[in-house]
């Protein structure tokens, strides 16, 4: 080191200072974002923030019919893209011999994957709301976060059928067992933490999506009647990011808002944490 | 060889009935954005759309509908975001694939994680009570809202992904290549930014693409922090984005009417601008692949 010329060190030196510089921006970014919204909305959760709904009569906020909706929502549209997801993975990594379908197949799901939201909140809202006449209902919102989380299902299902050995497929075979017992029985058991890992990260999606949801699935912040069939088909609400835009945009409760932004936060960390933990179990 | 049973065809047609879902809704999206999207350009002429400098769709009488003002904001928008969010990205990334000490990329690397997880409303709000205020003092603005605060935020939105794709392409460079250039004599950082960087890139490049993509796409955050007027784009004015210009005005067009149908039109260029990435990334990764 002490007989580099004088410029190469000023560049070593000037090199040092940006990778360094560069990662304490980030990091110091995150803990200030952090800290900030800790700030501002931990004083504002309370037991009653979080089980009640909003009551103008005593003037109090609660977000418990949005922490319902979302669920809802997640509910909803991973009992639909789950079974989709992982059969089209299935169909690319077992039974697909035709290879131009393959990369039709695997072509849409990039472009799936790429499109943004608030275009799926536009098609959300002519096909579902308006063409399939669900209205604005957190079904809609469902139907449309469905398709936007498909291409994560089938991605990581993929890899992870992939990382089942080709030996364990053709000792089942071999032992007589038909295709669809073989996947049954051997390749899904297999592949089983990849596709819960597939299922934390769409989660993480739907819990951070706003803006379909905000064109799709209404933005009341009542609580909604779930009792029956019928009711779910029509019950329309925000969720938790939507409730937050609401907040704090329509009603100008900034207080309110940092007190969501915070569940988020810790909803966030939390579906992080999850995914970080199957995925080091998987490897 | 014995004959299949008919669970075997049911469940294999059921698959490619799965497979052929993803095809299926992307061949929907673009049959209705076009579809939908076309009737607005017709009746108000493409060039007058495309090139049009005024966007007032709810004038009473004379409603225009002009987007260049919205290209050109999410053009300069994107371009800023990248200018500031790449090359921290990209120092951060070489930071936590080379140099990092395996307990620091330990904590860094789920930070980096969380913040990609943040949804985009809780940096909208972030940017539109602490940045927008702060902008507005600190150039003595009437209002902080701006094309400025939108590239802050957005840049700040990027990073995790382009932090997250260069790091793996800068860990996937061979061992050889470095080991040789520091053989010759180069330093580690030499070494890091000469040799390390060049070899990874196309993954380089990708990321940068895959900012682009995110930025341009970005509706609800800065949505809060851009002011919303339909000015053309100036780095202190209130600026309306080609995503937000959607987003501000979809609850309450009503069903039917030309402004609704210049929203589709919107999202028609939108989803133009996101094919022609798509393509460019399709070209940047086989440029990877070749050499």
């Amino acid at each position: 080191m002490s007989r580099l010329s004088p410029r190469r060190r000023a560049y070593d030196m000037a090199v040092r200072a940006l990778l360094y510089g560069s990662t304490l921006l980030t990091c110091g970014l995150l803990l200030a974002l952090i800290g900030y919204i800790l700030y501002r909305g931990v004083p504002g959760i309370s037991w009653a923030f979080l089980t009640t709904a909003d009551s103008v009569l005593q003037g109090t906020v609660g977000i418990l019919p949005s922490i319902r909706n979302t669920i809802y929502v997640i509910l909803a549209s991973l009992a639909l893209v789950l079974p989709l997801g992982v059969g089209a993975a299935v169909y690319l990594t077992e039974y697909a011999r035709n290879r131009r379908l393959v990369g039709a197949i695997e072509f849409a799901t990039e472009i799936l994957a790429g499109i943004p939201s608030i275009l799926y909140a536009l098609v959300g809202a002519v096909v579902f709301c308006q063409v399939l006449g669900l209205g604005k209902t957190l079904l809609a919102g469902s139907l449309t976060l469905v398709i936007m989380t498909l291409p994560t299902i089938i991605r990581t299902t993929q890899v992870s059928l992939r990382t089942v050995p080709q030996s364990y497929r053709e000792g089942a075979l071999g032992l007589g067992s038909g295709k669809w017992h073989m996947i049954r029985t051997v390749v899904l058991p297999g592949s089983l933490s990849g596709i819960v890992t597939g299922c934390i990260l769409a989660v993480g999606r739907i819990v951070g999506e706003s803006a379909v949801l905000l064109y799709t699935a209404g933005l009341s912040t009542m609580m909604q009647d779930f009792s029956t069939i019928e009711a779910l088909m029509r019950s329309s609400g925000a969720t938790l990011t939507v409730a937050l835009y609401v907040y704090a945009k329509e009603r100008a409760d900034l207080a309110a808002a940092f007190s969501v932004a915070t569940v988020l936060l810790a909803l966030t960390a939390l579906i992080n944490l999850a995914a970080g933990l199957v995925g080091r179990k998987h490897s | 060889m014995r004959r299949r049973r008919p669970v075997e065809t049911v469940m294999s047609a059921v698959f490619l009935l799965c497979g052929l879902v993803a095809v299926a809704f992307v061949l929907l999206i673009t049959v209705y954005l076009v579809l939908s999207g076309l009737p607005a350009i017709r009746q108000v002429g493409l060039r007058e759309f495309l090139f049009g400098t005024t966007w007032a769709s709810t004038h009473a009488t004379q409603p225009q509908f002009g987007i260049l003002p919205l290209i050109l904001t999410s053009i300069y928008g994107t371009a800023g975001a990248i200018v500031l969010g790449v090359p921290v990205g990209f120092f951060t990334a070489v930071y936590l694939a080379k140099a990092a000490p395996a307990p620091v990329a330990a904590v860094v690397r789920p930070a980096v994680q969380l913040l990609a997880g943040i949804p985009s409303v809780v940096y909208g709000l972030v940017g539109m009570t602490v940045l927008v205020p702060w902008v507005q003092r600190t150039f003595r603005l009437s209002a902080g809202d701006s094309l400025f605060a939108s590239i802050i935020v957005l840049a700040v939105m990027i990073l995790p992904s382009v932090i997250s794709v260069s790091e793996n392409a800068l860990r996937a460079v061979p061992k050889e290549f470095e080991e040789a250039s520091l053989a010759l004599g180069a330093t580690r950082l030499e070494t890091y930014l000469r040799v390390s960087a060049p070899a990874a890139r196309s993954g380089i490049a990708t990321a940068v693409v895959l900012g682009v993509g995110r930025a341009i796409g970005e509706a609800m955050a800065i949505l809060m922090v851009a002011g919303n007027a339909a000015n053309m784009p100036s780095l202190f004015e209130s600026v309306r984005f080609l995503t937000t210009g959607i987003a501000i005005e979809l609850n309450y067009a009503a069903v039917g009417s030309l402004q609704r149908m210049a929203l589709y039109s919107i999202g028609l260029v939108l989803f133009l601008f996101i094919l022609l990435l798509n393509a460019l990334l399709g070209l940047v990764l086989r440029e990877g692949v070749d050499r």
